[in-house]
């Protein structure tokens, strides 16, 4: 059984990461393992173009998540307040954009702000608008599945001793939400880190995230440095997941 | 944020809108609430939307017309991506559930040191993006790639016997490795709540590992089954970045149908129709899977 899950599992999922790692350390794979060992990709992939679609991707993540995480949490905490039918709604309007391929999010956030009244094509905005937009629904989702569970009872006990709603809002229930609101940020900045679809669709050739610079780059056949850049999105991603985790903790020793 | 005070206004005024007899006062606050991120909703993701189901019948020779949708749906590059994309779709979801099942199988019920770790590693693994996986395939099974290289070395041809990336076999193995996590961790979570107990008197009853799998564990896990392999249809049906990479230009889904036509032929009207397909495809299985998983839950 052992032995089968091991044949299953690290083939499979330890594999491709692995496999990335080592190409992107490499000159040429021709046979079982890579060979000329080098960090010159490295060098490649931290500097120019590369280190300016890194800031762009991480600007592009940031922006994306704070904006996705307040637009969810106000709805998630707007919903709450509603009847059982509205809120029902509400929330499915919310998880629409899960449902709708990413693909045609990009095409629509195209068509629609590519004529005058809100022309953002060509411009970053339109970018983190597409993003934006991908990931409320995660983030209303974290939110809304969080305040379900929510004790109720602190909030009312703190609006019987005179709390006004904003000062419960502020000091007693967005504390209380506070390590599923970080659980959320962390999600979304992956999901946007990652995000090619979309982008692919719309991005202005002076903001162009990191995922479609390791497209230009393996398709016009520079795996090696394709795989280096991977390797710092997949250590960008990474950092910034284990630093949210950290504030999480302590947000849930409070 | 400043206006956040909003939602929390009305928190206390709850009770006080319950009453019975008391029922209908103040009730529009707390949708007055709802409207700010309904209406940023609406502008920067129906209204879109709106425009592209109303694009895809404007054909570029101008007017109102189903123009657009004769063409399209009569191409053969539309029939063949839209069958490419379904059955790629059910087989990597079929793919998924098996290989999820006995992956969540040996983590749940064999116990061994480096379970936790493992459930950890599904984590980041699932927050990666999905084009990694065909990357690294490309240096696995790639023309010039390990397997092949190991073949060459060993046999001395000049070329490897490995040649299917480039083909829908190639996608399908790259959506089975990425998605199968998303199945792992329904049934995961419906293991941890599964009886010991049942098992453990069916085992000292004599039954063996694949009839207590067959008649207690399978059917206590459906519910996760069915909840994760629909997810998994809806996320395969959509996925771009894993069929883009291949590079294969004979594997066309709808999504890089989408793309191809709006950005490399500058269609937008022909563009829309697909993506109007793809959205009533993708929102009905969403639906679905929707039920499914809150009848898993119950």
């Amino acid at each position: 059984m052992w032995a089968l899950f091991l044949l299953l599992f690290l083939p499979l999922f330890a594999l491709p990461l692995l496999v990335v790692l080592g190409a992107s350390f490499a000159t040429n794979w021709s046979g079982v393992l890579p060979s000329g060992p080098t960090t010159a990709h490295y060098a490649a992939a931290t500097r120019g173009e590369a280190l300016q679609a890194l800031t762009t991707s991480l600007v592009t993540a940031v922006a994306a998540s704070l904006l996705a995480l307040t637009a969810g949490t106000w709805a998630a905490l707007a919903a709450a307040e509603l009847g059982k039918r509205r809120r029902k709604a509400l929330d499915a309007l919310f998880v629409l954009p899960l449902a709708v391929p990413s693909v045609v999010v990009g095409l629509a956030t195209l068509v629609a702000f590519s004529q005058p009244p809100m022309l953002l094509n060509g411009t970053r905005w339109i970018v983190i608008v597409a993003h934006t937009v991908l990931v409320t629904a995660f983030a209303h989702q974290s939110v809304s599945a969080a305040l379900t569970r929510l004790d109720p009872g602190y909030a009312q006990a703190a609006a019987s001793l005179g709390a006004s709603p904003a000062y419960v809002l502020w000091r007693v229930r967005l504390p209380l939400l506070l390590p599923s609101l970080t659980a959320a940020a962390g999600l979304c900045f992956a999901l946007s880190m990652g995000e090619l679809s979309a982008t692919m669709m719309l991005y202005p050739p002076d903001w162009t995230p990191l995922p479609v610079l390791i497209y230009a780059a393996t398709d016009r056949g520079a795996l090696f440095t394709g795989s280096a850049v991977a390797v710092v999105l997949m250590t960008a991603t990474l950092l910034v997941l284990l630093a949210v985790s950290r504030i999480r903790t302590r947000a849930s020793y409070r | 944020m400043t206006g956040e005070p909003a939602p929390g206004a009305v928190a206390p005024r709850r009770s006080e809108d319950r009453q019975p007899g008391g029922r209908a006062r103040g009730a529009w606050r707390p949708c007055l609430w709802a409207l700010p991120p309904v209406a940023l909703l609406a502008l920067f993701f129906l209204h879109p939307l709106a425009l592209v189901v109303q694009q895809s019948f404007r054909p570029d020779t101008g007017g109102t017309s189903l123009r657009p949708y004769a063409d399209v749906l009569a191409s053969t590059a539309f029939r063949e991506a839209l069958w490419t994309t379904v059955w790629l779709a059910l087989a990597a979801t079929a793919g998924c559930l098996v290989l999820g099942f006995l992956l969540a199988l040996v983590i749940a019920f064999v116990p061994f040191p480096g379970a936790r770790a493992v459930a950890r590693f599904v984590d980041v693994f699932l927050s990666f993006p999905s084009f990694l996986v065909t990357l690294a395939l490309l240096f696995v099974y790639g023309s010039v790639g390990m397997a092949n290289g190991a073949w060459t070395g060993v046999t001395g041809a000049a070329e490897g016997p490995f040649r299917f990336l480039t083909t829908p076999w190639g996608v399908l193995l790259a959506e089975i490795t990425y998605f199968t996590p998303f199945v792992m961790r329904p049934l995961l979570a419906a293991f941890s709540q599964l009886d010991t107990a049942q098992i453990e008197a069916a085992g000292s009853l004599g039954a063996r590992a694949p009839r207590i799998v067959r008649r207690i564990v399978l059917p206590e896990a459906l519910p996760a089954l069915a909840a994760g392999g629909s997810l998994v249809l809806v996320l395969c049906l959509n996925e771009f970045g894993i069929v883009l990479f291949t590079g294969a230009k004979g594997v066309t889904t709808l999504p890089t149908l989408v793309y191809g036509k709006a950005i490399l032929e500058s269609d937008y009207p022909g563009a829309c129709v697909v993506a109007v397909v793809n959205v009533l495809i993708s929102v009905g299985l969403y639906g679905l899977y929707r039920v499914v998983s809150r009848r898993a839950r119950a």
